[in-house]
């Protein structure tokens, strides 16, 4: 039998040789010495590259804190900051197209993950079992998806026959399951000792009770991952948005928010976006846009350094997705 | 099956190290150890069915959403050979055969999809696809385990950022009131957006596409380097071996497995690039630049109600892409690696 292998290479094999291991603290004995001009220029590379990430975020950051008189000095983004105000922010808060669509994105978002995971983690934990019955043909079933997909328009005519145009549901349902996710899960559960689960059957323990009371603690690294997948996949739902509510602005994510008024430059409803009647006009609309950008950013930005540090614990090989 | 039998420590060839590696160690056989009484076969299927009813039974949630949202779309392929109307649905519409697929193949518009697709894909593969490998070797050359977890912090994060976001963030650099242009106007150069040209535009998709995801391509190739024994490293210095001779005979070797596997994935994912982020261009440069086959079939389906022509070449397209992965599997198999499956 064919072994698929996108799923070995899931396998949480690489921990066997963890990078702290390798290279505990310094150079092993053998290494020649770094030559000076080797270190200036890994040094300089890699200051380069690390700036060409955060520049750009920097800057749309200060940019959304300027003044209008800040940002008519510079010309366009503010690179340093000087008169800085939150007049921005207060603008679009007050404005309701972005706090509704703030509202409508964390609902999607906090409903969508949860239902993810619990589906994921369930199936995960029900494929685990190496010789439980059945669980072949279900994984080939699953893995088929990776690969064969009936494409965007029978997927679009499967939604709207079901009645999903204009729906939430249409933004949640369709990718709530993640193949991948679910591979990634159920290779870590795998990999759980075999006599703690075969302690708890003794002491009466059910498989909810295992999954809940011995699985699940034992790999919390990798539960915090899929979680953020599955939450940042919900948070930039874009594509959805388009396909299946294009004209209702009151249910519009943030990012479709980000898209149409932003990047289209679609007048924001109550903002003078280009007038100077309006009672706003001491904030530019270039501030106004870059405190869009820099909404739909933060979330991501906050939750990103508590689960960062799991990556190479828990996803060293997950990249494979692509 | 064939993963778990040759489970064992690592292999000393380095060249054979990776496969081995990636595939072939999981623990064997760990939920059933303790149910089994040793040296009994096989359990009857109905004592089975009845010990791991409740396991099947939380697989099925997972199972009833892929079979609606990926199953169901696999039948409604059939609408590629009807004319679709949305009143009676897919069962009811009219079957009119291969005449969608005659339109689609005389149609100027699609074979320019096609074209930027092809484009657009072997343009990312020569300039995006070396990226990750030569960071992760630069990355791996750093002693200081603190730097290499912040640097790495910074290159994972933009690939969480949304292709709306992404966009955004290059329009406010590049485009025509953005830094680029602000500073060539400052120093009386004549300004260039660069969000709107066509003629850059594939190269500007692939700059897109390195900054969004040539840090999170990192962490694969740095799995595989932290799988390399490091004995190995070891006994080639005591040979003599300089760092680039390290280098060279022994990372690279140790890579190619994962290098491979990675280069299978990108040739059957040719016809993918990044629709999102097509989508979200097509306005600022022009249909002619923009087109990729996924938004050749939203426009020319969806946005003209033409369901069965979209579908059409929807379905083209996973047809080539499915021969395609079967092809590039061939191809690593024919370089003695495992690619996406074994022979």
């Amino acid at each position: 039998m064919t072994e698929i292998g996108i799923e070995g290479a899931l396998r949480p094999k690489a921990l066997a040789n963890p990078p702290q291991r390798r290279r505990s603290n310094g150079r092993p004995v053998w290494e020649e010495p770094p030559t000076a001009v080797g270190q200036v220029g890994k040094g300089t590379v890699l200051i380069v590259v690390m700036a060409l990430v955060l520049v750009p975020i920097y800057c749309i950051v200060v940019t959304s804190l300027s003044t209008q008189a800040a940002i008519n000095q510079a010309g366009g983004l503010v690179l340093v900051p000087h008169g800085l105000t939150f007049d921005a922010y207060r603008q679009v808060f007050d404005n309701g197209t972005v706090t509704r669509s703030l509202e409508v994105t964390f609902g999607i978002t906090i409903i969508g993950t949860a239902l993810s995971m619990i589906v994921s983690v369930l199936c995960a934990y029900g494929l685990s079992r190496s010789r439980s019955f059945g669980h072949r043909p279900i994984l080939m079933v699953l893995i088929i998806t990776m690969f064969v997909s009936g494409g965007l328009i029978p997927s679009f005519l499967v939604v709207t026959e079901l009645g999903g145009y204009d729906q939430y549901w249409a933004l949640i349902l369709p990718n709530a399951v993640s193949v991948f996710n679910i591979l990634v899960l159920r290779s870590f559960y795998s990999g759980t000792a075999a006599d703690l689960i075969d302690a708890a059957r003794l002491d009466g323990a059910g498989e909810f009770r295992i999954l809940w009371s011995v699985v699940l603690p034992t790999s919390r690294a990798v539960t915090a991952v899929i979680t953020l997948f599955y939450a940042v996949g919900y948070w930039n739902t874009f594509f959805n948005v388009m396909l299946y509510m294009p004209t209702d602005q009151q249910k519009w994510p943030i990012q479709y928010v980000l898209y149409e008024y932003v990047n289209q430059g679609m007048t924001m409803p109550g903002v003078a976006n280009s007038g100077y009647g309006g009672i706003h006009t001491q904030t530019a609309p270039l501030s106004l846009a870059m405190a869009v950008v820099v909404l739909t950013l933060l979330p991501i930005l906050i939750v990103y350094p508590f689960v960062q540090k799991h990556f190479a614990k828990g996803m060293l090989t997950g990249a494979i997705k692509g | 099956m064939a993963a778990i039998t040759t489970g064992g420590p690592a292999v000393p060839e380095p060249a054979e190290a990776l496969p081995q590696e990636l595939g072939d160690l999981l623990p064997a056989d760990p939920g059933d150890a303790g149910l089994r009484p040793p040296g009994q076969r096989k359990l009857n299927w109905r004592i089975r069915l009845r010990r791991d009813k409740m396991l099947l039974l939380m697989t099925l949630p997972a199972i009833a959403l892929v079979l609606v949202f990926n199953y169901l779309p696999m039948f409604g392929v059939v609408t590629a050979f009807e004319f679709y109307d949305p009143l009676v649905g897919v069962l009811h519409s009219q079957f009119i055969g291969l005449d969608n697929f005659r339109q689609l193949f005389a149609d100027p518009l699609f074979w320019t999809a096609v074209e930027n697709t092809l484009a657009i894909s072997a343009v990312q593969v020569v300039l995006f696809f070396p990226i990750p490998i030569v960071l992760a070797l630069l990355l791996n050359t750093i002693l200081s385990s603190k730097v290499r977890s912040v640097v790495s912090a910074v290159l994972y994060l933009p690939h969480f950022f949304s292709w709306v976001l992404v966009v955004s963030v290059f329009l406010q650099m590049l485009g025509g009131a953005g830094l680029l242009n602000t500073f060539l106007i400052h120093h009386g150069v004549s300004p260039w957006n660069v969000m709107t040209d066509p003629n850059t535009f594939k190269l500007l998709v692939t700059s897109q596409a390195v900054w969004k995801e040539a840090g999170w391509g990192l962490i694969v190739f740095l799995a595989a380097l932290s799988a390399i024994d490091p004995a190995l490293y070891e006994a080639a210095a005591a040979d003599g071996a300089g760092r680039w001779r390290r280098m060279w005979h022994i990372t690279l070797p140790g890579m190619k497995g994962v290098i491979i596997l990675m280069l299978v994935l990108r040739l059957g994912n040719a016809l993918t690039v990044g629709f999102e982020q097509m989508l979200i261009q097509r306005n600022a440069v022009g249909h002619e630049a923009a087109d990729v086959l996924d938004t050749f079939a939203f426009y020319y389906g969806i946005g003209t109600n033409n369901y069965g022509y979209g579908a059409a070449a929807g379905l083209f397209k996973s047809v080539i892409s499915l021969l395609l992965i079967y092809g590039a599997n061939r191809l690593a198999h024919a370089f003695g690696e495992d690619g996406l499956y074994r022979k």
